[in-house]
């Protein structure tokens, strides 16, 4: 598509926009505790959210090469679920949007993968819900339905090519 | 990277006519005389065949049992360490992953290095590297060294001082194409092919001029006739004519163009026939639902003239791959006797779990079997049509997007990856390392981004129900598609296989295991544990009058990735996750030779 470029741009542009609304969500569902917010929410019976659960799903098409199964690092990507202990969202979005690099390990810069950036909430919300240990390894069983809102983003961040 | 290097067919043939001198078929003579020389191990699966089978037999099923440590080298390289190490007289060339690193060793000296060469390349090829930054070793051919870089560039190297004679890049790695494979020299030139099926690169296999670097045909896996080197009339299909742009009727639109079907496996060749056999890989991506058709020629066993690049004949194991099942594991070339008749064969291990014996002169399909019961995708193949019988249950196109395809046996890793088997024409066997692993694989929609990852489905790996153990090596009988034997492994068997005339059979664990069993029944006969898990392959030559088996260690690679945290998914709901532990548990990093032989 002659247009990737700017969807590119726009993707990085708009992260932000999806970010705080996501949030807002994760807000309204999960009730914030005063010290925290989480930005998964997991029902008694163990349902995840859907972004959580979508965050499972991406993770493993986009990051498990490198950082293993279930976040749990391999022969050479660190594992994220002790990295996120100490890493900020903000540190996070960061090193995913420019890459990293330290001697022979190197993060690529995601900035403008759509696979990714599209999802990058959903990615962090599972990745976060896993380093604190509110889900275990493997895909999780049961999960909410996809929201509208979800759907509709999703639909603008991707394009139809 | 030039997309395409002959305008035409026949301006290729020209070229190649023009170009071809009595010189370069003398090095071709040379390099065969050297592969039969059983001291040696001059190529990267020890002969064209790609038999990985040594004549030598000072080491012997009696003796074995007292094998030792003669001496290790370290390449300084932590990550995974594919490959093996060539022998050329009294030098030993080891290589190594990311930076690519290549030693002279001087074997009158205790190993000595004689020289080192390290090529500078831009780390940014590091991250677009799918499954660790292997690379499975050097060829030899006419005094140099070919290394195939991660960055795809082909150097050749002065083989006695490490000199840079030529170099040349293949590919763009800022397009997410890199270079793992090891160089094939077959007359006058180096063949390599290309790695990147997870960034919708397209494959091709090239082949260089030995003496100048300069490209003198490229074989892609997918496009008009003019790059996929296809007659539509005289390259055949099962013995039918692929017609009219066969590597584009097949796809929708533009689609092809970021197919997939990369080359990253071994190519093998036949001298007689002047073939040149490899296979290609997944198409992109691997949501089967974003790209319909039967995506030829990804999943292609491709025979093709040596010398022109013409494609001889195709056989496309899995249309339409639904499941990341690459084609591209060597081709093992072998004359055995079918129905009574003298044939010959083409032996070929595929990732989707079915053991295919082919006639190499035709094409001809002979056998198609499992050689993992687990295999449960398809019943069988239609000997006919070469078409597999698929299950609807496991097929993850049936089940569409977003849904979650359960139980699919085998994983994407394949019932066998790239670590080569072996082949003894003592024993008339098969050696071959296999995974024992199976997934549940969601596709989902993906957009393309030039070099960034472009995969498209989630999967959960975990053992065949009722089993523990994640691999086995097995013995098999080609001509009739038969399991001889098989030794259950705790963890899948990464490591290529040697055969020798000593009856003994060798290959390495991802414990680090360097275990050597009897050829005929399987029987463990020697096991040594080396400094890291063993993803090499094991070779053999002599020094002095003394025989030498030697591999490299040094976990990693896609087992560094699936294995290392121990697999999940459907084990924890079985209760088993205990029975599964960590690899890490087991072995660390680091890249290391170990050479062994008896004691004086």
């Amino acid at each position: 598509m002659s247009c990737r470029r700017s969807t590119s741009a726009f993707v990085a542009a708009s992260l932000i926009a999806i970010a705080t609304s996501s949030m807002v969500i994760a807000q309204t569902e999960n009730k914030p505790s005063a010290d925290e917010e989480k930005p998964y929410s997991i029902a008694a019976d163990g349902t995840v959210d859907w972004s959580t659960f979508n965050g499972y799903r991406r993770y493993h098409a986009s990051c498990h090469v490198c950082h293993g199964p279930d976040g749990l690092g391999s022969s050479f990507g660190p594992n994220l679920t002790d990295s996120l202990k100490t890493m900020p969202q903000e540190q996070f979005m960061e090193v995913v949007v420019n890459g990293k690099q330290d001697r022979e390990k190197k993060m690529p810069a995601l900035g403008t993968d759509r696979n990714v950036m599209c999802y990058i909430n959903d990615i962090y919300a599972y990745l976060k819900a896993r380093s604190d240990g509110a889900i275990g390894r493997g895909r999780p069983a049961k999960y909410g339905k996809k929201s509208e809102e979800a759907a509709q983003a999703e639909a603008n961040c991707m394009g139809t090519d | 990277m030039p997309r395409q290097l002959c305008v035409s067919v026949s301006a290729c043939a020209l070229a190649v006519a023009l170009t071809s001198q009595p010189a370069v078929v003398f090095a071709n003579d040379d390099l065969m005389k050297l592969a039969k020389d059983p001291n040696q191990w001059v190529m990267p699966a020890g002969d064209y065949a790609n038999t990985r089978y040594s004549a030598l037999e000072q080491i012997n099923k009696t003796n074995v049992k007292n094998l030792q440590v003669a001496w290790t080298f370290s390449t300084g390289v932590l990550r995974g360490h594919e490959g093996g190490p060539l022998v050329i007289g009294d030098m030993m060339y080891v290589h190594a992953p990311f930076p690519n690193t290549v030693f002279a060793l001087d074997l009158k000296n205790g190993g000595q290095i004689v020289w080192k060469y390290e090529p500078k390349q831009d780390p940014n090829v590091i991250p677009v590297m799918c499954c660790d930054t292997v690379n499975r070793g050097v060829a030899y051919g006419e005094g140099k060294i070919f290394l195939h870089q991660a960055d795809t560039t082909l150097v050749a190297l002065d083989a006695k001082t490490g000199k840079v004679e030529w170099s040349v890049k293949d590919g763009d790695p800022s397009a997410g194409e890199t270079g793992t494979s090891a160089p094939l020299v077959v007359k006058g030139k180096v063949l390599i092919g290309n790695s990147g099926g997870e960034f919708g690169v397209r494959g091709k296999v090239t082949a260089y001029d030995i003496k100048t670097g300069k490209p003198a045909w490229v074989g892609w896996s997918m496009g008009p006739d003019s790059d996929t080197l296809m007659d539509p009339q005289k390259t055949t299909a099962l013995g039918k004519p692929v017609g009219k742009d066969s590597g584009t009727a097949t796809w929708q639109g533009d689609q092809w163009k970021i197919g997939g079907g990369t080359t990253w496996g071994w190519i093998s060749y036949d001298p007689e026939l002047n073939l040149v056999y490899y296979g290609t890989g997944n198409p992109s991506t691997w949501n089967p639902v974003q790209r319909p058709g039967d995506n030829k020629w990804s999943m292609t066993i491709f025979a093709r003239d040596a010398d022109t690049g013409m494609a001889k004949w195709v056989y496309q194991m899995t249309p339409h791959d639904e499941w990341d099942y690459d084609g591209v594991n060597e081709m093992i070339l072998a004359n055995q006797k079918i129905g009574g008749q003298d044939r010959k064969l083409l032996v070929h291990f595929d990732r989707n779990g079915f053991g295919y014996t082919l006639d190499r002169a035709t094409g001809e399909l002979l056998v198609a079997e499992k050689f993992d019961p687990a295999v449960n995708w398809a019943t069988k193949v239609d000997l006919k049509t070469g078409l597999p019988e698929r299950v609807k249950k496991y097929s993850t196109e049936a089940s569409g997007q977003d849904v979650n395809t359960k139980g699919i046996c085998p994983a994407a890793l394949g019932s066998k990856d790239q670590q080569p088997a072996a082949f003894s024409p003592k024993t008339g066997l098969f050696y071959v390392p296999t995974n024992h692993v199976c997934m549940d694989y969601e596709p989902f929609k993906v957009a393309y981004t030039a070099g960034q990852p472009y995969v498209g489905a989630t999967l959960s790996m975990f053992p065949p129900e009722g089993k523990t153990n994640l691999g086995n090596f097995i013995a098999w009988d080609a001509t009739t598609g038969k399991i001889k034997w098989s030794i259950p492994e705790p963890f899948s068997v990464w490591s290529g296989a040697l055969a020798t005339a000593g009856g003994v059979v060798f290959y390495g664990t991802l414990e680090g295991y360097l275990k050597a069993v009897d050829a005929d029944t399987g029987k463990e006969l020697y096991r040594f544990k080396t400094p890291s898990g063993i993803i090499g392959n094991v070779n053999t030559f002599t020094h002095g009058g003394k025989q030498y088996v030697a591999v490299l260690s040094g976990i990693g690679g896609w087992a560094g990735i699936g294995m290392a945290a121990g697999l999940t998914g459907e084990t924890e709901g079985l209760g088993a996750v205990g029975a599964y532990k960590a690899l890490s548990q087991y072995t660390q990093l680091g890249g290391a030779l170990t050479v062994f032989a008896l004691p004086n």
